[in-house]
């Protein structure tokens, strides 16, 4: 059976796919991949299955081995990759023969970067899904050198895609569309969120990515008010007591305590994922 | 039942109740529809139904389904009369209907927690008086939430309501029961927790190679047995 064995790994590397959906009611997240968006299109690259798992690499740093044929694709963060110390191409199928050495590099654009596999990668699955889950600590550790990661069957069908574009470089401020969330009435200046500039704190994580700015005060009538868990969703925006909003990424617990003012749209919650530290984000209310 | 209705995004709608055995009472119910041949088309479009303490998130597939599960959840609850439910088994008023199949589970307990001495003085009981509350009420899971496998209990003996503690421990022991506001719990795994400790059990609530891994579920019975 082919497989990967890890030679290298940067700040975190971790198994993803598109997590285990149905589960919040035990108290378990859907998890999967940060950048949703990134594990399709990889999926699509290689002309696969978009349930099989792949690798998310934060900031690059991830040396690979193959035992066997394999077949990979990066998506994601526009990342340097490379075979045995040559350039190969972002968003195509890579073939590695046996022995061959694949290394991902530090992004130049974007924080994580997607490593599809042709027949996914085939570590055990748990409940249903091979994801990682940081906040619950479910599915497969975090990759170490010398893990050896078998790879499943190859699809049948050849891939078609010969290459997809890198993504384009934000230049400026992020653009996020942000829908009212269950508790916008208890801010106290309703438009505050989508006023102000807000900067990507380096505390972001799979869990959320907490934004920097100016502190969002609650009305008079909801200060000093607890709020009693409510049920939490993939793009939440959060506002803690210190008025610092979280935006909730893959790995958001299931239920919080503070109020959710806001949600952002799902598509734009993958390019959030992809913010670096420092990067400016504008929140814009989206029409139905 | 009275429903208000909370916007989450395109692919959710909260729904917010009265408390939480309105929550239990709602999720029962969608349950039941969900679970006929003929179950309307809203309740077959939801991906996820999600309680909480005093709401319960509807999370669809589709956001195109949004507007009929909002339709469909207000005519469901108008229906729903939780304050004139029966209670099977003797059980308390005000956690729920609960299925004629609803499972009881029975959790033996040695009552040794690091907080059972507060927990007295803050109530103004003595301890034996703190585990008499605690073993001889019913409670129920009302949701899970915080880890995976935590369940929320509700309906126990009101004068257990004591805060959190001022300061949250880095780590708690799997099995841990503790109390927390109105709510009961046991901890699934180890994990750091601000509540209040007041016991034991040796009962394995989260296991992976269990089909459902968590051992209480919303809907489920709880009953704790002093050692």
């Amino acid at each position: 059976m082919a497989a990967l064995e890890v030679l290298d790994v940067g700040p975190l590397v971790l198994v993803q796919d598109l997590g285990r959906p149905g589960l919040a009611a035990l108290g378990v997240g859907r998890s999967g991949a940060a950048d949703r968006g990134a594990h399709r299109l990889g999926a699509r690259v290689l002309a696969q299955r978009e349930s099989l798992a792949g690798l998310e690499v934060l900031l690059g740093g991830c040396t690979l081995q193959a035992r066997g044929a394999v077949t990979v694709a990066l998506t994601g963060a526009a990342a340097p990759v490379s075979v045995d110390g040559r350039a190969v191409a972002w968003g195509a199928p890579v073939r590695l023969g046996d022995g061959q050495r694949l290394q991902i590099g530090l992004p130049t654009s974007g924080v994580r970067s997607y490593l599809a596999v042709r027949g996914g990668l085939d570590v055990p699955a748990v409940l249903g899904s091979r994801s990682r889950d940081t906040l619950a600590g479910l599915g497969p550790e975090p990759l170490r050198p010398g893990d050896v990661l078998p790879v499943g069957r190859p699809p049948q069908e050849a891939p078609l895609l010969d290459q997809v574009p890198p993504p384009r470089a934000p230049t400026g401020a992020l653009v996020m569309y942000v829908t009212p969330g269950p508790r916008a009435d208890w801010l106290a200046d309703p438009t505050a969120l989508t006023t102000a500039e807000w900067t990507v704190s380096e505390r972001s994580d799979r869990v959320g990515t907490r934004l920097t700015g100016p502190a969002l005060g609650r009305a008079r009538a909801y200060r000093d008010r607890e709020l009693a868990s409510e049920p939490m969703v993939r793009g939440a925006i959060q506002v803690p007591a210190d008025g610092q909003p979280v935006v909730f990424g893959a790995d958001h617990p299931v239920t919080g305590g503070y109020p959710v003012v806001g949600v952002v749209d799902p598509a734009d919650v993958d390019r959030l994922s992809q913010a670096e530290p420092e990067r400016r984000v504008r929140l814009v209310t989206a029409h139905p | 039942m009275e429903v208000t209705l909370l916007p989450m995004g395109r692919e959710a709608v909260l729904v917010e109740v009265a408390g939480t055995g309105e929550v239990l009472a709602l999720a029962d119910a969608l349950h039941e529809q969900g679970g006929r041949q003929d179950a309307p088309t809203w309740v077959r479009s939801l991906a996820e139904v999600v309680p909480a303490a005093r709401t319960l998130l509807l999370r669809v597939a589709e956001p195109r389904d949004v507007p009929a599960v909002r339709a469909g959840v207000v005519t469901l609850a108008a229906s729903l009369d939780v304050a004139t439910a029966g209670h099977p088994g003797g059980q308390e008023p005000g956690v729920g209907r609960g299925a004629p199949d609803t499972p009881v589970v029975t959790l033996p307990v040695t009552y040794d927690g690091a907080d059972l001495a507060d927990v007295a003085r803050l109530i103004g009981l003595d301890e034996q008086e703190v585990v008499e509350a605690h073993t001889g009420s019913a409670w129920r899971v009302g949701f899970i939430g915080f880890a995976p496998g935590f369940a929320y209990l509700v309906g126990g003996d009101p004068r257990l309501h004591v805060p959190r503690r001022e300061t949250p421990r880095t780590r708690v022991p799997a099995g841990s029961v503790g109390l927390a506001g109105e709510f009961g719990g046991i901890y699934p795994r180890p994990s750091p927790g601000g509540w209040q400790l007041i016991g034991r059990t040796e009962v394995t609530l989260w296991d992976l190679d269990r089909d459902p891994p968590a051992l209480l579920q919303p809907g489920t019975l709880v009953r704790f047995e002093a050692l």
